[in-house]
């Protein structure tokens, strides 16, 4: 089967385009259970192609079509070592929506649709090896999640899903600068990624290099999000409806930190050798920041998004980090970019999880805000539990994805940065502090509940729906905590050849 | 001298749009007022045939007709194409609006006649040709504007007419100037002038055409009557007057650009660049809180108008620059008419809340005017960001990296005001519209948006067949 991924990347929306052929009349039941089945069937894809997968074997499952000849555009995809993991990431999280949104009852053609148009957005994205395929995809996705939140979200969500869009919007365009700079360096002009890896083009042009180096970082800033260009998330996640913040967070964040790994690291890196020390500055500034910001937060929602940016920040650490040639070994730094993939996975189940959890919190209580809720464990033992393991597993404990990620981060980038990864370290201590907090607020003490006109009393415990959506994620987590290998595997090759790149 | 080709058949697509507007100007004195339709469809197939001719020519080499008057090159010959495949989406969705109207004739026949006007101006190779096309394309456009004959209309028409012959006369000022400068009228002949000739007689000519052709493109700082004239007329009305002499004066721009000015000791290039920046930055500030639609769609069209004279500024700079002003061209054209036959599809609804829960109503209407609203703000895949991705290009290559900065910088401001119409169109909530509407101008819309999207899809052998070498 040599169109496997075009099969996987663009069969959602094929199934998308398929339920608006369906009658509208057709019970809500079937267009669930063809949005599960989708997103199953996508899942079981992407495990046959893991398994199918070469762990030394570079850029495979490669498929190259003629499309825009003379504007040097191509359909390109390929699936490597930095790639796969999140394709996996991503089509197990749309499963997880899928499932979370058994219940959903609001226009549940165009909802499912939307998911799956958008799971499309983000294979696509992940998958793509030509710089305007990837930009097509990334602003695809953008559209998707601003209808999720205009559509589907809270009271504010007009407002949150338009600061999303602009935010998100500016980076793009930023990003299509960068990407025309490079096309236009390289000779033949082209915007194939792995023709621009080989060429180097700004090699020994530094002011050119540099600037389109910032647009291209401005781009991929604010998608994902650090300092000083988060300031859309916390709206846009506490507005959106649950499945939509964990795709979000879970997915669409990752764009952002793929997008250094695989674009600016192998296409840029005389630049990025030489201004690493202001991404290393903008990843510790985002990992304090974003702590402290969620350390001060009442609304369990927003808490959590602050943690986003907290944990992003990590990966920019380490990817600024990973540039730092003064004497550390190529063993480490390759650690720092291998942690640096490891947290995109480890972070998009863990929060994509959260924020689950925090939909359930609200489906019950009409309100994120923690100071309503007291002793809850008393009555739903098993939400705690989960919201408990992924909390303890987010905030970086031994056992748990988050640990290994942040581990390797940590032991990579400490070498060559070792003050900005001491402050990193600080950031640990404080989302613990405020995982803690939130925990003892909401689940411990005697029973309270938000009392306002409307809601329901009883507080039920988690439903089968929901710990089908949720469990595998932790479950998951916990056993890359343990055994990490399978995923190390397939990274750590991929994430010695960007060094090698970036070494040029 | 080479002998001088006088063959008409060069010219078969603008015959051909003549030949039908005389024809159905006699027909229709003839035809009960029942069966006027049939003039309609006699435009619409002297569109096609003009299609069909052009896209034929389109694939011989390039040539002069009539001495060196007239140009048949890609720059012609695509705007042939656009120029009738958007008259064609003009018709559609003016042919229920009109029907058995008293003067149903007269008005098919002045949208031919304004088309061929434009044709005449994307063509022409020779000032007075090029005076001559403009005012063929604009008397009969100040007809259309008034054709209500009620108030909004009248002001429209008035407005229009007085600042076209202000900067028309301007306009002939100016080649007067230019002509006594390079002593002929036909570009060639200008170009070898114009290399050494006193900048500040060219400066002044230049600046009188100038104003003349950015008239008819609607561009700054001659944008002054589109609002007006666009929201005065009719929806079909103001389709046309903000796409199809669009093209034409483009064009008209892109070949001064390319033939007379290139070598000229003239600073083309900056002048152009500043009037896009502007045309593009106050059509958009213009836009931000229009709340009628067909005046959002309006300044909407000015700003665009600045994204199109990206490429006409680098004309002869950039490799890229034909490419992408004729790509953005046809990409604009579908897309605007489709947004406009959107508009001409709901004719009651006016302000952008009128088109609250459209979604619930009429689906496929609503995701037509996302996509076509999206697309004019450039999102992939949509034709128009192939067009500005090329644009964009062109401009980096040309030495302009500034301008496509302040352009993208401007295409994320135009995003908001696209949002305020397209929010309450996919809203769930809100007084639901009686769904009267017009059935062709809702085909219309969906052809336009089906279009767009597949030439954004198809774009590669487009944008090869639109790389030919221009006449020099």
């Amino acid at each position: 089967m040599t169109h496997l991924l075009t099969a996987l990347v663009f069969a959602p929306t094929a199934v998308a385009l398929l339920l608006f052929a369906l009658p509208r009349r057709t019970t809500p039941t079937v267009f669930r259970t063809v949005w599960v089945a989708a997103s199953a069937a996508e899942l079981a894809l992407v495990i046959a192609m893991w398994i199918g997968y070469e762990a030394d074997g570079g850029m495979q499952y490669e498929e190259r079509a003629r499309w825009i000849p003379s504007a040097g555009v191509g359909y390109h995809v390929g699936v490597d070592g930095l790639s796969l993991p999140l394709l996996a990431l991503t089509c197990l999280l749309f499963l997880a929506c899928a499932l979370y949104s058994l219940r959903e009852n609001r226009r549940i053609r165009e909802f499912a649709a939307l998911f799956l148009f958008l799971e499309t957005t983000c294979l696509g994205l992940f998958a793509a090896l030509d710089l305007i395929l990837f930009f097509v995809f990334f602003d695809l996705s953008i559209v998707a999640m601003y209808f999720v939140i205009a559509g589907w979200g809270h009271r504010q969500a007009a407002r949150a899903a338009l600061k999303f869009f602009l935010y998100t919007f500016i980076g793009s365009l930023a990003l299509l600068l960068g990407f025309i700079g490079l096309y236009l360096a390289a000779s033949p002009h082209t915007f194939d990624m792995v023709e621009l890896t080989e060429q180097n083009p700004l090699a020994g042009r530094s002011v050119y290099g540099a600037l389109v180096l910032l647009a291209v970082v401005v781009g991929l800033a604010v998608k994902t999000p650090t300092v000083p260009f988060h300031t859309w998330l916390p709206p846009a996640h506490v507005e959106a409806p649950a499945a939509g913040s964990a795709i979000l967070a879970g997915v669409l964040l990752k764009m952002g930190t793929y997008g250094f790994v695989r674009i600016a690291m192998p296409m840029l890196p005389e630049v990025w050798r030489r201004y690493a020390l202001v991404l290393v500055v903008i990843g510790v500034l985002s990992v304090l920041h974003g702590a402290l910001v969620a350390l001060a937060q009442t609304d369990f929602k927003r808490m959590v998004a602050y943690t986003s940016v907290n944990h992003m920040g990590y990966i920019v650490l380490a990817v600024g980090a990973a540039a730092a040639t003064a004497d550390s070994s190529e063993q480490a730094r390759s650690l720092a970019v291998t942690g640096a993939v490891t947290q995109m996975v480890s972070h998009g189940l863990l929060t994509g999880a959260l924020f689950l959890l925090a939909g359930v919190l609200y489906e019950r209580g009409r309100t994120y805000d923690m100071a309503a809720y007291s002793g809850v464990a008393a009555v739903a033992p098993l939400f705690a539990a989960m919201t408990g393991i992924a909390a303890f597993a987010s905030l970086g404990l031994p056992g748990f994805s988050g640990f290994i990620a942040e581990f390797q981060i940590f032991t990579g980038s400490l070498g060559p940065r070792p003050l900005a990864t001491a402050l990193s370290v600080l950031g640990i201590l404080l989302t613990a502090g405020l995982f803690l907090r939130a925990l003892r607020q909401v689940f411990t003490g005697p029973l309270r509940l938000p009392d306002t006109p409307g809601t329901p009393r009883a507080f039920p415990d988690i439903r089968a729906h929901e710990s089908l959506a949720i469990v595998p994620l932790l479950a998951l987590a916990v056993v890359l905590g343990v055994a990490p290998r399978f995923l190390l595997d397939v990274i750590e090759p991929a994430s010695r050849s960007v060094l090698e790149l970036l070494a040029r | 001298m080479t002998e001088m080709n006088e063959n008409p058949l060069d010219l078969l697509p603008e015959v051909l749009l003549a030949a039908s507007a005389v024809l159905g100007l006699l027909l229709g004195s003839w035809l009960p007022r029942a069966r006027q339709w049939i003039v309609g469809l006699l435009a619409a197939l002297a569109c096609v045939a003009g299609i069909v001719a052009a896209a034929v020519a389109a694939a011989e080499p390039a040539l002069t007709a009539f001495g060196e008057a007239f140009a048949v090159d890609p720059v012609t010959s695509t705007s042939r194409i656009v120029v009738l495949g958007g008259t064609l989406l003009v018709l559609g969705v003016s042919f229920r609006a009109l029907r058995a109207d008293p003067r149903e004739t007269e008005f098919y026949v002045l949208v031919q006649l304004a088309a061929l006007g434009a044709l005449m101006m994307a063509g022409a190779q020779d000032l007075l040709l090029l005076a001559a096309g403009y005012l063929l394309a604009s008397i009969p456009a100040y007809t259309l504007a008034g054709f209500r004959k009620d108030g909004p209309g009248t002001e429209a028409a008035l407005k229009y007419y007085v600042i076209g012959a202000l900067l028309g006369v301007l306009m002939l000022t100016g080649i007067t100037v230019l002509y006594a400068t390079g002593r002929g009228t036909a570009y060639p002949m200008l170009a070898e002038a114009f290399r050494d000739a006193p900048k500040a007689l060219i400066a002044t000519g230049t600046i009188g055409l100038l104003a003349g052709v950015l008239f008819k493109a609607g561009g700054v700082p001659a944008h002054f009557w589109v609002p007006d004239a666009v929201q005065g007329s009719s929806p079909p009305v103001a389709a046309l007057l903000t796409t199809i002499p669009k093209i034409g004066a483009l064009a008209a721009l892109f070949r001064l650009g390319e033939v007379v000015f290139a070598d000229s000791t003239l600073p083309w290039p900056a002048l152009v660049a500043v009037l896009a920046a502007a045309s593009m930055t106050l059509g958009n500030l213009g836009a931000f809180f229009q709340q009628d639609v067909k005046r959002l769609l309006a300044y909407s069209t000015i700003s665009q108008v600045g994204y199109l004279l990206m490429p006409v500024a680098v004309a002869g700079r950039a490799d890229l620059a034909q490419q992408a002003l004729l790509y953005y061209l046809a990409a604009y054209a579908v897309t605007n008419l489709g947004a406009f036959a959107v508009v001409c599809a709901l004719p009651r609804a006016h302000s952008l809340d009128d088109y609250r829960g459209l979604a619930k109503e009429r689906p496929l209407l609503a995701a037509s005017l996302v996509i076509c609203l999206l697309g004019l703000v450039g999102t992939p895949p949509t034709s128009v960001f192939l067009g500005k991705l090329e644009a964009f290009s062109a401009a980096f290559d040309g030495g302009y990296a500034w301008l496509a900065v302040l352009a993208a910088v401007n295409t994320v401001a135009s995003l908001f005001y696209y949002l305020r119409w397209i929010v309450p169109a996919v809203s769930r909530s809100g007084p639901s519209q009686p769904a009267v509407g017009d059935q062709a101008a809702r085909f219309v819309a969906y052809a336009a948006t089906v279009v767009s999207l597949g030439l954004g899809l198809a774009g590669g052998p487009v944008l090869d067949a639109l790389a030919g070498p221009i006449n020099r």
